[in-house]
C-alpha cells in the first residue's frame, strides 16, 4: 500500500472511531474527548504561529481566555445564541492577535517569548480588574450555560457539544492543511527559516507574520469559546501562565510544524494531568518538565516526527509535510 | 508628602529584590544570549532550601551563605548537564528547555515542601533601632544586603583573573579560547553566579510575599522588566533599573492603577522597552550581520 | 634543525565539505614561514586547523613533536601557540589593558608585568590608550593589540592571519618590521598567512603556496618570486 493511500485509510478509520465513540462511552469520557478536540484546535493555532512561522508564543492562554470570556459575556450579558458566540470569539481574537502581531514584528525569538510570557502571567490580574467587573464577573467569573442538544432524542447535550466541536475542528484543520501545503505554507516556513532571504524574494514578511498571528489567535480563541461551553464557567484563575505552558507542551509533544501531531499532543495534555494527579498534585508538572527537556534534546520533532520516521520505514514513499 | 516618601523608599526596598534578579538574568543573557525563564523558580527553590536549613536550627547568618553556595553549585550543574546540550539548538528549543526547567523546579518544590504557604521570618529584627516611620528594618536590610552583594560581584568581575576570563568569554568566546580560557566552564560559572543572585532575591522576598511555590512568578516578571529596561547586556544598568522598577511599581500602585494592576506595570515596561527601545536605557545597540 | 610545527596530510572540513585536501607544512624552530595563496585557497582554514577552531580536522598535526590534532583549542594554545586570528579578534568591550592581561591568562610566572612594558615598547600607540575600550581603536591599533595580546602569552609559535588586512601601507611596514625584530631577537617561530605577498616574502625564509586546499609549491622566497607563472597568478605582476 502506498503512503498516500495508507494515510487516507488511517484518517478514515480515525473518523469512524471518532464518530462512534460517544455512543459507547460514559458521559465523563465524552467530556474528556471533547476537551481533547477543543485543545487540538488551540494547539493547531499555536503551532501555526510557532511551529510553522517561527514566532514563539508563551502566551496563547490569553487568546483562549479572550475567546472563553467572549462567549461567556455574550451568552450571559447580551443574550446571544451560543453557536453565534463561537465565530464572534474567533473574529475578535483574530483582530486582537493581528494587532498584537504588529509590535511583535520587531521582536525576535526570546524577546517575543518574553513579551508573550509577560502577557500570560498578567492575564488573570487583568481579568480580575474592578473596573470591568460588571462584564467579567471579577474574581468569581461567570457561569456559562451548557447548550442543549437540538436533536434531543438522538444526541444528549454532551454528545451534541462533542460533535459540534468535532465539526468545527474538522473544518479548521481542513483550512489549515490547505493553507499550509500551498504557497502560504511555504512562505510561512521560509519566513521561519530564512527571514532575510524570504524578504529579498519578495515575500511580504510583515503582512504574513501579522496575519499568521491573527489566524493563530483566531483558532485558539475559537477553542476558548468551545472550551467555555464545555466547562460551564469562566474564571480568571483558569487562565494562568500554566495554561499557556500546557499548550507549549502539547505542541512539542505532538510535533512542531505537524498538523496531525496536534491531536496526539492534545490527548497528552488532557490525559496526563488526570492520570498523574493520582500520584501527587505536583506529578503532572514534573512530567511535563521532564518531557519538555527530554523531547528537545532527544526527539525534537515530537511524536509526529517519530511517527513519520516509522512510516518512512514501513512504506517506501516520498516526503510529505504532514 | 510623608506617604509619598514612604512609597518611594518601600519601592527602593522591593527594587532591591528586582535588582538582584535582573543582574542574574543579565549575567546569563550576556554569556549565553539565552533568556532564563527558569530564574524565578530556581530562586524559589533556593529559598525553600534556606527555609529548611532554618527549620533544622541553623542560624540565619550561616544559612545565607550556605544557601548561596548550594544555589551556585546547582546553577553550575544545571548548565553543564542540561543547558549545554541545547547550546547550539534553535531558539525555540532553548526556550522550551527553560520552560521545562521552570516547571520541574516548581513541581519539585511543591512535591517536596508542599503547596501550603509558609512563613519565613526576616533576619532583621522588627524592633531594631534603625527602623523608622519611612522604612522598616527589613526593607532597609534588603537594600543593604543587595548593595553589598552587588558590590562583591562588581569587585569580583573587575579585579579578579577569573572575573576577567568570564567577561572575556561573554565578549568573544572564540578569542577567549585562543588565550586558553575554558569557555564552557565560564558559562557554567556564570550560571552559578546567576543562581546565587537569584537565591538572594528569593531570600529577601520570602518574608514579604510569603513562601510558596508560586511566589516568584510575579517577581520574575519585574526582574525581566528591570533587565530589559537597564539593557539586557548591562549588569549595572539592570541593577539600577531594578530599583527604578521597584519605585515605579509602588508609585503606580499607590497613585495610578491601584494594587490590582501592579503586575500590569511590568507588562507595560516589558512591551514598551522591547517595542520602542530594545537596547534599554544603558545597553548597547545590537547590530546583526546579515 | 628540529621542527616546531608539522602538518602531515591534514584534511579540514566545515560541515561535510572539505576545504583542505591533504596539506603538508613544516615550520622549523626559529623560522618564519609564509603561507600564500588566493582568496579561498584555505589559508585561514590551515591556521584554524592547527588550533582546532571551527573546523573538523583529520590528519597529523604535531607541535614540538607532540600530536595536537583533536585536542581542544584551549589546551592547544596552552602548549605555547599564539594565534592572531583573521579580523583580529580583539575583546571589543574590554580595555586595551584587559586585552593584554588576557593574553597572559595562562601564565603564572612573575615576568608578566615586564612583558607589558615590552609590548608597549613595540607598540607605543597602545601605551597611550591603556584604559581605552578596544572596540574604539583604529584598525591598525587593533591589529597591534591583537599581536601584543599574542605576544603576552610568550608563545613558542606565533600564527598570524593576514596581519596587513585593511591597514595603511605605512602601518603594515611598521608591523612587519616589528615581527622581523621579534623573530631576530627572541627567536620566535612564526607562520604568517598573507594575501599581500610582498612583505611576507621579505620576512619569510620558507614559503608555501596554497591553491584550493593543496600545497602546489614550496621553497625559499626567491624561488617562489622567481617563477613567472606564480608571479602572474598570485603576485599581481
Amino acid at each position: 500500500m502506498s503512503r498516500g493511500a495508507a494515510k487516507i485509510v488511517g484518517l478514515a478509520a480515525l473518523g469512524v472511531v471518532a464518530c462512534a465513540v460517544p455512543f459507547v462511552a460514559s458521559s465523563f469520557h465524552v467530556f474528556q474527548l471533547t476537551q481533547i478536540v477543543v485543545y487540538a484546535i488551540a494547539l493547531l493555532g499555536l503551532n501555526l504561529l510557532t511551529g510553522f512561522n517561527g514566532q514563539i508564543s508563551l502566551g496563547h492562554g490569553a487568546f483562549y481566555a479572550i475567546g472563553a470570556y467572549t462567549t461567556a459575556i455574550l451568552l450571559d450579558k447580551v443574550g446571544f445564541p451560543y453557536w453565534a458566540t463561537v465565530p464572534i470569539a474567533g473574529a475578535l481574537c483574530f483582530g486582537v492577535g493581528f494587532l498584537f502581531g504588529l509590535p511583535a514584528l520587531r521582536l525576535e525569538g526570546p524577546y517575543l517569548a518574553l513579551a508573550t510570557f509577560a502577557l500570560a502571567v498578567t492575564t488573570p490580574q487583568l481579568l480580575k480588574v474592578n473596573a470591568l467587573e460588571r462584564w467579567t464577573g471579577g474574581v468569581q467569573g461567570l457561569l456559562v450555560e451548557k447548550p442543549g442538544s437540538p436533536i434531543g432524542g438522538v444526541l444528549d447535550a454532551d454528545q451534541w457539544l462533542y460533535f459540534l466541536s468535532l465539526g468545527v475542528a474538522f473544518g479548521l484543520y481542513l483550512v489549515a492543511w490547505n493553507l499550509l501545503r500551498g504557497r502560504t505554507g511555504r512562505a510561512l516556513m521560509a519566513i521561519r527559516d530564512h527571514p532575510i532571504a524570504a524578504a529579498t524574494m519578495g515575500i511580504d514578511t510583515a503582512l504574513y507574520k501579522s496575519l499568521t498571528f491573527g489566524v493563530s489567535a483566531c483558532y485558539t480563541g475559537v477553542a476558548g469559546a468551545l472550551g467555555a461551553l464545555l466547562a460551564g464557567f469562566v474564571s480568571p484563575d483558569s487562565f494562568t501562565i500554566l495554561l499557556s505552558i500546557h499548550f507549549i507542551v502539547g505542541v512539542v509533544v505532538g510535533g512542531i510544524a505537524s498538523i496531525g501531531g496536534m491531536l496526539f499532543g492534545a490527548a497528552f495534555v488532557t490525559l496526563v494531568p488526570n492520570l498523574a494527579d493520582r500520584i501527587s498534585q505536583a506529578a503532572p508538572w514534573a512530567i511535563y518538565g521532564a518531557v519538555l527537556i527530554a523531547f528537545m534534546i532527544l526527539m525534537p520533532t515530537g511524536a509526529a516526527g517519530f511517527a513519520r520516521a516509522v512510516a518512512r520505514r514501513l512504506f517506501r514513499g516520498g516526503n510529505q509535510p504532514i | 508628602m510623608q506617604a509619598f516618601l514612604h512609597q518611594l523608599l518601600s519601592g527602593l526596598a522591593t527594587g532591591a529584590i528586582y535588582a538582584s534578579l535582573a543582574v542574574a538574568l543579565v549575567t546569563i543573557f550576556k554569556t549565553t544570549h539565552h533568556v532564563n525563564f527558569a530564574q524565578g523558580e530556581l530562586a524559589m527553590f533556593s529559598t525553600y532550601i534556606a527555609w529548611s536549613l532554618i527549620q533544622k536550627g541553623l542560624p540565619y547568618w550561616a544559612t545565607f551563605p550556605a544557601t548561596l553556595a548550594v544555589a551556585f553549585v546547582a546553577g553550575v550543574v544545571i548548565e553543564r548537564v542540561v543547558v549545554r546540550r541545547v547550546e547550539h539548538a534553535p531558539v525555540l528549543s532553548v526556550v522550551i528547555v527553560f520552560i521545562g526547567l521552570l516547571v520541574i523546579c516548581n513541581s519539585l518544590a511543591g512535591w517536596i515542601f508542599g503547596f501550603s504557604i509558609k512563613a519565613m521570618a526576616s533576619p532583621f529584627p522588627s524592633d531594631a533601632w534603625y527602623g523608622s516611620a519611612y522604612l522598616s528594618a527589613h526593607e532597609l536590610g534588603m537594600i543593604a544586603v543587595t548593595l553589598a552583594v552587588l558590590l562583591c560581584v562588581f569587585l569580583f568581575f573587575r579585579f579578579t583573573r577569573l572575573g576577567l576570563a568570564m567577561r572575556a568569554a561573554a565578549d568573544n568566546p572564540e578569542s577567549s579560547r585562543l588565550v586558553g580560557v575554558r569557555v564552557g566552564w565560564m558559562l557554567a560559572l556564570g550560571w552559578g553566579f546567576a543562581a546565587a543572585l537569584g537565591a538572594v532575591a528569593g531570600m529577601m522576598a520570602a518574608p514579604v510575599v510569603y513562601l510558596e511555590p508560586n511566589m516568584m512568578t510575579g517577581v520574575l516578571l519585574y526582574g525581566f522588566a528591570a533587565a530589559l529596561l537597564g539593557g539586557i547586556d548591562n549588569p549595572w544598568g539592570a541593577a539600577l533599573a531594578g530599583f527604578i522598577v521597584g519605585v515605579l511599581e509602588n508609585l503606580a500602585g499607590a497613585y495610578l492603577v491601584g494594587t490590582q494592576l501592579k503586575l500590569a506595570v511590568a507588562l507595560v515596561v516589558i512591551v514598551g522597552v522591547v517595542t520602542f527601545k530594545p537596547a534599554g536605557l544603558f545597553g548597547r545597540r545590537l547590530v546583526v550581520r546579515v | 634543525m628540529s621542527a616546531i610545527l608539522e602538518l602531515r596530510g591534514v584534511v579540514a572540513s566545515y560541515g561535510a565539505a572539505p576545504v583542505l585536501h591533504g596539506v603538508d607544512i613544516t615550520v622549523d624552530n626559529g623560522a618564519v614561514v609564509a603561507l600564500l595563496g588566493a582568496n579561498g585557497a584555505g589559508k585561514t582554514t590551515t591556521l584554524r586547523a592547527i588550533c582546532n577552531v571551527l573546523v573538523r580536522v583529520d590528519g597529523d598535526i604535531r607541535f614540538a613533536g607532540h600530536r595536537i590534532d583533536g585536542k581542544s583549542t584551549e589546551s592547544i594554545v596552552r602548549l605555547g601557540i599564539g594565534h592572531v586570528p583573521e579580523g583580529r579578534g580583539t575583546f571589543e568591550g574590554l580595555s586595551v589593558d584587559e586585552n593584554l592581561r588576557l593574553g597572559a591568562y595562562v601564565r603564572r610566572d612573575p615576568q608578566v608585568a615586564a612583558d607589558f612594558d615590552r609590548v608597549f615598547a613595540h607598540f607605543p600607540a597602545l601605551a597611550a590608550r591603556r584604559r581605552q575600550q578596544a572596540g574604539t581603536l583604529s584598525g591598525g591599533e587593533q591589529q597591534m593589540l591583537a599581536i601584543g595580546r599574542a605576544l603576552m602569552m610568550r608563545p613558542r609559535l606565533l600564527l598570524l592571519d593576514e596581519p596587513s588586512f585593511g591597514l595603511a601601507p605605512i602601518v603594515v611596514a611598521q608591523i612587519f618590521s616589528i615581527l622581523a625584530a621579534i623573530n631576530r631577537d627572541e627567536g620566535m617561530s612564526m607562520l604568517v598567512v598573507e594575501q599581500n605577498a610582498h612583505h611576507a616574502l621579505a620576512l619569510a625564509e620558507q614559503v608555501y603556496l596554497l591553491e584550493t586546499g593543496r600545497v602546489v609549491m614550496s621553497g625559499p622566497p626567491s624561488r617562489i618570486a622567481g617563477d613567472a607563472a606564480v608571479r602572474r597568478a598570485y603576485l599581481g605582476q
